[in-house]
């Protein structure tokens, strides 16, 4: 209690106030049919109902394996695909809701590194006008101080200053990705959306890279969205990390949480495969789990729980129900029916109680609770507790829950 | 007599046993001539593979690790390279065998595994036609038998209702399923040597550890040979029994993949353990890169390749890192190679870089190793010769 009050502030200071909050965001593609006509025969949900906030320069992480839409999520953001969906509130503006010519002075504000250095790079541009363009495009500063400019940014990305007037292809992979970030820094952006900005990077240059964008978020109090699949790099970078599968986040939480207390088994799976060089070092092997299959069709996901098919865990429910994103911990929030410490999964879900009909049960206060829990975006001082079933409120039990024991959320007869 | 007539077995340093290495790589070098110059792209490279282990190759791009690979498969288009040294696969001579001979290896006692299964897969041609042709290349069966080889090869790598799924394309294929696609076609002959070029760097952790698992699942069943290519150490920490480190198309560091992992004595290997976050590391900390960039194979820095990104050059007296290569010498272990200069690499590396790099392993109060580094640091050294 006394921990938490001392903590939570903290986390705001660090935290500070919210920069981007997305709610629902949401984006289908078209699946159209062969022939002439090409009529709509079906949706890619590829993203589908995101809802997170990036705090104002802070970072939130998104993994997933390919095709959990974390990069079409990314795109969304920067609005180069428009959302199906949802809201983005950018410093009080939704960014959905835009138009083109709206969205101009925005873009400024929000800028994108890709994951390719190689392709994200116009050939027959020098690095001068390259990383000149934006500066031209919105006019910025004027014509004649573009280049004293230009010459700033590759000082700040670590790249010779003189080197303006070369092109792309005389530099090697990390320093066209520096080129990829001084592009990006031109307009002095307020959140940068980072898509595998080192995936594609030699081991020894990704540390050189992580190491500069870490310096950039400092000096020039930038917001990252950062998009990987390397989990070690997310961790290392990201205080706060949200896990994507098949459209759906499916656990978010701060560092800490997410690392060591993994509650949804898709989490733990993930975490299980990273190999891990240290701890070969000193003689030992994690125990891994297996995860069988691939990752289902996003054009006809299953029914419930998007990741019933491949969960050891999966019981009826979760084809029934899609399990709300519960809030579990101060900054602690997972979709699953079964959350819980890997190996300590609850025999009943622990969700029952917001299904009460299914048993021909009256909606009961129970349930009410968990459903605030699971509303809000971001993280509300209220969480259920795993250990005790009940729903507690900055380390004090609000109501409910029982005698504390995790059997007690479980239907009755 | 029997000296005479099989000299190579002489000068391999290891005694000659019965279970002499499937693969025997000796003093290999690669160069291409360019217009630029000549780039050396493989310098001096020795290295042997026993059946049923595997060799772990890490280094950066362009570090040779590839084309030495390809050197054994004969992949170089011989007019545009040259080769020097010796490849013998099970006994055969693969650098100067001529054409026939070399489509006899290809594929059946020796396969590759490709990084990028989508452009090595023909998108022409089913996957089913695809692994059989490797099959019918090598053996005298009929195109029924070929695609039932297939069916079973499918199967046995995981991909479910392979009945149905072989008459697919490789665009009908995720990128997993395309990769253990290749991986039925550079098995369905059996090889007795796999190389496996980067085979999951373009895929997802949990995909990276199935077909991880699958191929040591097969290696035990077959009893192959396996060279694994790759820039990621966390994967040979998985599967690799030796490692072989390469810097600039040399080999600077080898060993097994235990004592490499828990005491380096070369500090390119400091830096690559050294630059990757931990999964489970101190997160305030920064990371510490190799500082500059991979050295120019057309004009190779003098003296050790590794001299211009090494933090430990001072300690060598005489300025013997720019002028003189090192010898890949013997260290205080037996079976441990390095290519190095320094004299005590051991106290550096756990006095300076273990610190700074895992500060986790060591206890935070006394300074000191935790207990089961220490432990393992004495069970490598305790293997002196």
């Amino acid at each position: 209690m006394t921990d938490m009050s001392i903590e939570r502030p903290n986390v705001a200071v660090a935290g500070g106030e919210t920069l981007l909050e997305v709610r629902n965001l949401t984006k289908y593609f078209p699946v159209h049919s062969a022939g002439v006509i090409r009529r709509v025969v079906g949706q890619v949900q590829a993203v589908d109902g995101v809802s997170f906030a990036v705090p104002r320069g802070g970072s939130l992480g998104l993994v997933g394996e390919s095709g959990c839409g974390k990069s079409t999520t990314g795109r969304v953001i920067t609005r180069l695909y428009d959302p199906t969906a949802g809201e983005m509130i950018f410093e009080g503006q939704d960014m959905a809701k835009l138009s083109k010519r709206q969205m101009l002075p925005l873009r400024k504000e929000v800028q994108m590194i890709f994951q390719d250095p190689y392709s994200s790079l116009n050939p027959r541009h020098t690095v001068g006008t390259i990383i000149g363009i934006p500066l031209r495009v919105h006019n910025v500063v004027p014509e004649n101080k573009v280049l004293d400019r230009v010459r700033e940014l590759l000082e700040v990305v670590g790249l010779n200053p003189e080197h303006y007037n070369r092109y792309p292809n005389e530099f090697s992979g990390g320093q066209r990705q520096r080129i990829g970030i001084a592009r990006a820094l031109a307009l002095q952006p307020k959140l940068l959306v980072a898509d595998e900005p080192v995936s594609a990077l030699d081991v020894s240059i990704q540390a050189q890279v992580v190491n500069l964008l870490q310096d950039v978020q400092r000096e020039f109090n930038i917001a990252f969205l950062f998009i990987a699949h390397d989990l070690s790099v997310v961790r290392h970078f990201c205080p706060e990390v949200a896990v994507m599968y098949l459209g759906k986040i499916v656990e978010i939480a701060d560092r800490d949480a997410l690392y060591n207390h993994a509650a949804h088994p898709y989490t733990q799976a993930l975490l299980s495969a990273v190999p891990d060089v240290k701890q070969a070092a000193i003689g030992g092997r994690r125990e891994r789990i297996r995860l069988t299959g691939d990752v289902p069709s996003p054009v006809d996901p299953p029914s419930g729980c998007r990741f019933r098919t491949r969960c050891s865990l999966a019981q009826d429910i979760c084809a029934r129900h899609e399990p709300p994103l519960m809030q579990i911990g101060p900054r602690h929030k997972v979709a699953c029916h079964f959350a819980g410490d890997i190996g300590h999964h609850p025999a009943h879900p622990v969700t029952a109680p917001l299904y009460a009909e299914d048993d021909g049960r009256q909606p009961n206060e129970e349930g009410a609770r968990l459903a605030e829990v699971s509303s809000e975006v971001g993280f509300g001082d209220r969480w259920l507790d795993l250990t005790t079933g009940a729903v507690v409120s900055g380390g004090r039990k609000v109501a409910g829950g029982g005698t504390g024991s995790g059997e007690d959320l479980s239907p009755r007869p | 007599m029997t000296i005479a007539a099989n000299p190579g077995a002489m000068e391999f340093g290891r005694p000659a046993a019965a279970d002499d290495p499937f693969l025997v790589v000796e003093n290999l070098t690669v160069q291409f001539p360019t217009h630029d110059g000549l780039v050396q792209a493989v310098t001096d490279l020795s290295y042997t593979v026993r059946s049923g282990q595997t060799l772990g190759i890490v280094g950066e791009s362009g570090s040779g690790k590839s084309v030495s690979s390809m050197a054994v498969l004969g992949l170089h288009n011989p007019r545009s390279t040259r080769l020097a040294g010796s490849i013998r696969v099970g006994g055969t001579e693969v650098i100067g065998a001529d054409a026939h001979t070399l489509r006899g290896l290809r594929g059946n006692e020796v396969a590759m595994i490709f990084q990028d299964p989508l452009t090595a897969l023909h998108p022409f041609y089913s996957v089913g036609k695809q692994i059989g042709e490797a099959a019918r290349m090598h053996n005298d069966i009929s195109k029924a038998e070929a695609r039932r080889r297939a069916i079973e090869m499918l199967d046995r790598v995981g991909i479910p209702q392979a009945k149905n799924r072989v008459d697919d394309f490789p665009h009908q294929f995720s990128g997993g399923m395309r990769q253990r696609a290749m991986i039925a076609m550079a098995l369905v002959n059996n090889p007795q040597l796999l190389i496996a070029d980067e085979p999951t760097t373009a895929l997802d952790v949990t995909v990276q550890a199935q077909i991880l698992d699958l191929l040591q699942d097969l290696q035990k069943e077959y009893g192959s040979a396996i060279v694994m290519i790759t820039h990621d150490l966390g994967v040979i920490a998985e599967v690799a029994d030796d490692v072989l480190v390469m810097y600039g198309g040399r080999a600077v560091e080898t060993g097994s993949t235990k004592t490499i992992l828990t005491l380096p004595e070369m500090p390119y290997t400091w830096g690559l353990l050294s630059s990757v976050p931990d999964i489970s590391g101190d997160t305030s900390a920064r990371l510490i890169p190799i500082p500059g960039t991979p050295p120019s194979l057309l004009n190779p820095p003098t003296g050790c390749a590794f001299h211009p990104r090494c933090r430990h050059v001072d300690k060598v007296p005489g300025d013997l890192c720019r002028s003189a290569l090192p010898e890949l010498g013997p260290t205080s272990q037996e079976g441990h190679l390095k290519r190095c200069h320094l004299i005590n690499p051991d106290e550096i590396y756990l006095k300076e870089v273990l610190p700074e790099a895992a500060p986790e392993l060591l206890d935070p109060e006394t300074g000191e190793l935790i207990p089961e580094l220490r432990e393992q640091i004495d069970e490598i050294q305790g293997e002196k010769p």
